[in-house]
């Protein structure tokens, strides 16, 4: 139980940097807000113009949005490397880590967590729950603990995606612009996605399974019967890519030489 | 005078140029975007030929001119000011023979300009290819639509020296600049078109700047507005550039003082 006692110094180490300004803090907080205001007033004024798209009621497409910040919330509080390149390569803080004897893809997931964003959980589950009055659905027992699963399967989908993506890194020390592009496409995952081109459709299951992210498992609990078998396989595509992600990580930092100095 | 701030632009435009690499990628995000608004739009028109007067293919054209022109007007100066408010070199700026603002937005306009040839037109060439999209032919359309673009620009810039020199008076205030940025793309439509807001809500958004930086200029070239409707849209985006002088030079004023206690 190394690992979670060194989890837990970091956590304490972590609060007492995010206290020192409290204000910051709660101005991230309601910036995080804002943002998830903006994309439902979206949707709102979106379905002022349509009852369906393409078969999908205004509330079970707010449903599905909920549903997605879940698994994005896990997320962001995980991960949240998007300063890699910078921090520790460029700068050399890789080097530090390496002369540890952690796993250095837990060190620096420990050292960059942002635990503060799992606030997007209950964000997530408002909106679900506010969408779900709107809508009749028959909840099993099993759903909430399916629900929990498949948010973690999407967490390790993203995880995987972003853990290769930094890994570049480690091979070349040049900035690489993968990682918005592919951060924009991950925006398709919260959309029904029979409303892409095929060849969308296609790529957002099996090249970059966003759609396990938030579609999938949020149809599956709108009791829709079409995608069940996508939505049950959300955990294994999550294991899958994570294992890959961290597969190319640990080549990666065989491969590492350190930028110099 | 006006050689040193021609200066400035260029000057600009050259850093811009320096990192160009940098652009080919924000083309691909930009094209990413596009198609989620495309898809989600075309997903309504199936049922539906026109809506609110637009046609698919213009929904479509809109989507794309609205996005590539946000390439063009979109710019950090907020964020720039208050960077130099907090680490003091705003006092540098004040002792030069120029004007601090003035200054500012001509970077914004030669990071406009190269934006403008190395990003707007090379992606508008690429999601042409991609999406089904109708421009018109070259004709005065395209003339004045670089004209309410340049204003739209304007009232851009403009918002975004409000809420940089904010900083004089609240000192950290990155979150206002992220919440500002998510509001104008919302309100200025570039998600959606003023036009199909509800009407309450267009009322509002008609006596507010936003609609100036992108609905308008998009709208012109989509419908190839002419006569009366064009002059009324030209004519809001002129009152509005020099309506939002007044708040600017107040807080300008204000904060030369601000800035003069924290000296001392």
């Amino acid at each position: 139980m190394f690992q979670l006692q060194l989890f837990i110094e970091y956590f304490k180490q972590y609060l007492k940097v995010r206290l020192a300004y409290r204000w910051d803090f709660v101005v991230q907080l309601g910036t995080d807000f804002f943002f998830q205001a903006v994309n439902l007033v979206f949707i709102l004024v979106f379905f002022g113009h349509t009852k369906t798209l393409n078969g999908w009621t205004q509330h079970e497409v707010i449903f599905i949005y909920g549903y997605f910040l879940i698994p994005w919330a896990i997320f962001s509080a995980i991960f949240n490397l998007w300063d890699f390149n910078e921090r520790y390569v460029i700068k050399g803080e890789m080097d530090r880590i390496l002369t540890r004897p952690v796993h250095s893809l837990l060190q620096v997931i420990m050292e960059t967590m942002t635990p503060e964003s799992l606030i997007g959980v209950v964000t997530g589950v408002i909106v679900m729950g506010w969408a779900a009055t709107g809508l009749e659905i028959e909840w099993a027992w099993y759903d909430p603990i399916l629900l929990l699963v498949f948010a973690l399967g999407g967490v390790a989908v993203y995880g995987g995606i972003f853990i290769s993506l930094i890994s570049i890194s480690l091979f070349t020390d040049s900035k690489s612009d993968l990682q918005p592009i592919i951060y924009n496409i991950g925006t398709y995952g919260r959309y029904p996605v029979n409303i892409y081109h095929r060849l969308i459709q296609f790529v957002l299951t099996w090249v970059l399974p966003f759609a396990f992210v938030g579609f999938y498992p949020a149809s599956y609990l709108l009791d829709k019967t079409q995608w069940q078998w996508y939505a049950l396989i959300t955990p294994l595509v999550g294991a899958v890519y994570l294992g890959i992600g961290i597969m190319i990580w640990n080549w990666g930092i065989r491969y590492y030489r350190g930028a110099g100095n | 005078m006006l050689r040193a701030y021609l200066e400035v632009i260029r000057i600009r435009f050259l850093m811009m140029l320096a990192y160009r690499v940098n652009y080919y990628s924000g083309i691909v995000i930009y094209s990413i975007n596009i198609g989620v608004y495309y898809f989600l739009w075309m997903a309504i028109y199936g049922e539906q030929s026109s809506l609110q007067g637009l046609s698919a293919v213009q929904m479509a054209t809109y989507i794309a001119i609205s996005w590539m022109a946000r390439a063009f007007y979109f710019n950090n100066l907020d964020r720039e000011i208050a960077q130099e408010i907090r680490d003091g070199t705003v006092a540098i700026q004040l002792i030069r023979p120029y004007q601090y603002l003035l200054v500012k937005a001509c970077q914004g306009l030669g990071e406009g300009i190269f934006r403008l040839f190395l990003f707007s037109i090379p992606g508008m060439i690429v999601v042409s290819l991609i999406f089904p999209i109708q421009l018109p032919s070259i004709g005065t359309v395209w003339l004045t639509f670089a004209l309410s673009l340049l204003l739209g620009f304007i009232v851009n810039v403009e918002l975004n020296l409000i809420t940089g020199l904010l900083a004089f008076f609240i000192l950290n205030n990155q979150g206002m600049i992220r919440a500002k940025r998510v509001m104008v793309d919302l309100l200025s439509g570039l998600f959606i078109p003023i036009s199909f807001y509800p009407l309450w809500a267009q009322t509002i958004l008609n006596y507010l700047p936003f609609q100036a930086i992108s609905y308008l200029p998009s709208i012109i070239l989509v419908k190839g507005l002419g006569g009366d409707e064009l002059t009324q849209a030209l004519l809001i985006q002129l009152v509005w550039c020099f309506v939002l002088l007044i708040p600017i030079s107040l807080i300008w004023r204000k904060s030369r003082k601000a800035l003069v206690v924290q000296g001392g």
